[in-house]
């Protein structure tokens, strides 16, 4: 019973971290935006400590605890600090068409749920039912880099993409073996920073955060 | 046995419904009061709804000289929906005879019904505001009928039947699970719930002029007992919306099959989670501003969204 209560509660988390990946599609506020990759990165960092605690795998702890570190404390608090200094902390960003939007959201979780459905019988890991949930919060991260256009909500989609990945790895395998979720983690860290260098060298530039200005670059 | 058992069944049958219409107002009062009291205001005191329909019904009806019959009949109509929406849930016990008659698709037809009558008795005067209200009206309901359909069909999967009777019986006898498709049917069902009784993020049910309401708009026209029918719909719809809610995801001191028993226990259950359940419509209806009538679409589109996600989480996890 307690296997299929932790069972159960991976479950729900898996779906809360489905229904985030909607929430950022359809935020218009960055600074919203930034609180939901933070909250994300804590439902990931609960879901791994409950499949370290219901597998008994303590590397998984450590996993989570770096979770918990670097998404939900640093990263965030480097966004915060990032979107105050470019001054766009209240920016809200015109979207095209929500409920379209969300649709092409629908079609992309049927399709990883109907794509990750073999690659989950091969599995008999308690948390298999968990892939396509985590093929979906991918495939949804990466439609949010394709429908925004400001700079700093495309680097949420980038590290919220990570965090689906992150997910997978926890549900499918029991985690990556540390040294290579060590590198992953770093990797996330140093393209922040070197994100938010970007940023203030893409406004100088332009005056603005808006990347459409880069396809003018090939006219000069 | 089984005579006694139907009579039973049957008395009450009657009782939950007559419960049902007396303690409708009420619940509109409680809401109001709670609402007042959240903006620092006395408020008008938890009887109000009575009085407002103690005057109406005794001032003579004042009609438009265009109106038709079916302006008159509307009202009786839209009441009578209700009503026997009301009949269908499970409200007090599982086992009542009436429930039998119509599952939660025939539900969301009654719904409809009312609602495409009054939509008519709007457009029938004329008037610009009704017609206005008449066909916002419809792009609310277009959108929240499919999401509140899916809603359902969430919560029947997890049942294998479409009837509520079974519905409540299959959650209120389960051992406390987990079910992360009911969790976000719960929530598409709340906004549903809110644009569907013209509540504050979609229409302000307290204004009566203003550009942007939706029901007012529709109900201008009506006067004195007609307009008493419609605001007692009105309050039996909310009470409908709330108890399917209660029924759906929170059934826990219902009265089971065959334990008549248990009935004082349930109404009680109920009136605690009815007062529960309107103090927080009051408290979210003072944190949430109204939306733009552009923003509907979206914020219903996030419901419909919310509850196929539901359905398809429980095909993937099972659960």
């Amino acid at each position: 019973m307690s296997l299929a209560l932790s069972t159960q509660i991976i479950n729900l988390l898996a779906a809360i971290l489905l229904l985030i990946a909607f929430a950022m599609i359809s935020q218009r506020r960055i600074l919203s935006l930034i609180n939901l990759f933070a909250l994300q990165g804590f439902i990931l960092t609960m879901s791994t400590g409950v499949v370290a605690y219901s597998t008994a795998q303590h590397h998984l702890y450590y996993s989570a605890g770096l979770t918990l570190l670097l998404k939900v404390l640093v990263l965030p608090w480097l966004l915060h600090r990032l979107i105050r200094k470019l001054k766009i902390k209240w920016d809200v960003e015109t979207l095209i068409n929500i409920p379209t939007t969300m649709l092409a959201g629908i079609v992309l979780v049927i399709f990883s749920f109907d794509l990750a459905a073999p690659i989950s019988q091969l599995s008999d890991s308690v948390t298999r039912g968990l892939i396509g949930i985590a093929l979906a919060s991918v495939l949804l991260s990466l439609l949010m880099m394709l429908t925004r256009r400001k700079a700093v909500s495309q680097v949420v989609g980038f590290l919220s993409l990570e965090n689906g990945l992150f997910f997978a790895a926890t549900s499918a395998t029991h985690g990556m073996p540390l040294v290579v979720e060590l590198g992953i983690a770093l990797d996330v860290l140093v393209a922040t920073f070197i994100f938010g260098i970007f940023f203030f060298q893409i406004r100088e530039t332009f005056d603005s955060l808006d990347i459409s200005h880069m396809e003018t670059l090939k006219d000069d | 046995m089984d005579h006694i058992n139907l009579a039973l069944g049957i008395i009450f049958q009657l009782c939950q419904s007559l419960l049902v219409v007396a303690l409708a107002p009420l619940l509109t009062g409680w809401v109001g009061q709670c609402r007042a009291w959240l903006q620092n205001r006395t408020g008008p005191g938890l009887l109000q709804p009575y009085r407002t329909l103690h005057k109406l019904f005794l001032k003579d009806a004042l009609l438009a000289d265009n109106a038709s019959p079916l302006f008159r009949v509307t009202p009786y109509i839209l009441f009578g929906c209700m009503w026997l929406a009301a009949a269908i849930i499970p409200i007090i016990a599982i086992d009542l005879p009436f429930s039998q008659a119509a599952d939660v698709i025939a539900l969301v037809g009654v719904f409809a019904l009312a609602r495409v009558f009054i939509a008519l008795a709007a457009m029938d005067i004329g008037t610009s505001f009704g017609s206005m209200g008449a066909r916002r009206e419809m792009l609310v309901s277009f959108l929240a009928e499919p999401a509140l359909l899916m809603v359902f069909f969430a919560s029947s999967l997890i049942s294998h039947s479409t009837q509520l009777p079974h519905i409540v019986e299959t959650f209120s006898h389960h051992a406390f699970v987990l079910y992360p498709s009911l969790a976000f049917a719960s929530i598409a069902f709340l906004m549903i719930l809110l644009a569907e009784n013209a509540r504050i993020p979609v229409d302000n049910p307290s204004t009566h002029l203003e550009l942007t309401m939706i029901h007012e708009a529709m109900i201008l026209e009506y006067s004195a007992r007609h307009l008493a029918l419609v605001e007692w719909a009105v309050s039996l719809k909310l009470f409908a919306y709330i108890s399917i809610g209660i029924a759906l995801f929170f059934p826990y001191g219902i009265a089971e099959v065959g334990n008549w028993g248990a009935l004082p226990l349930a109404i009680v259950a109920l009136l605690l989670k009815l007062t529960a359940a309107g103090a927080g419509l009051a408290g979210l209806e003072t944190i949430l501003a109204k939306m733009r009538i552009f923003r509907v679409p979206e914020f219903l589109g996030t419901a419909f969204l919310l509850a196929v996600l539901g359905l398809l989480i429980h095909f993937l996890l099972g659960a």
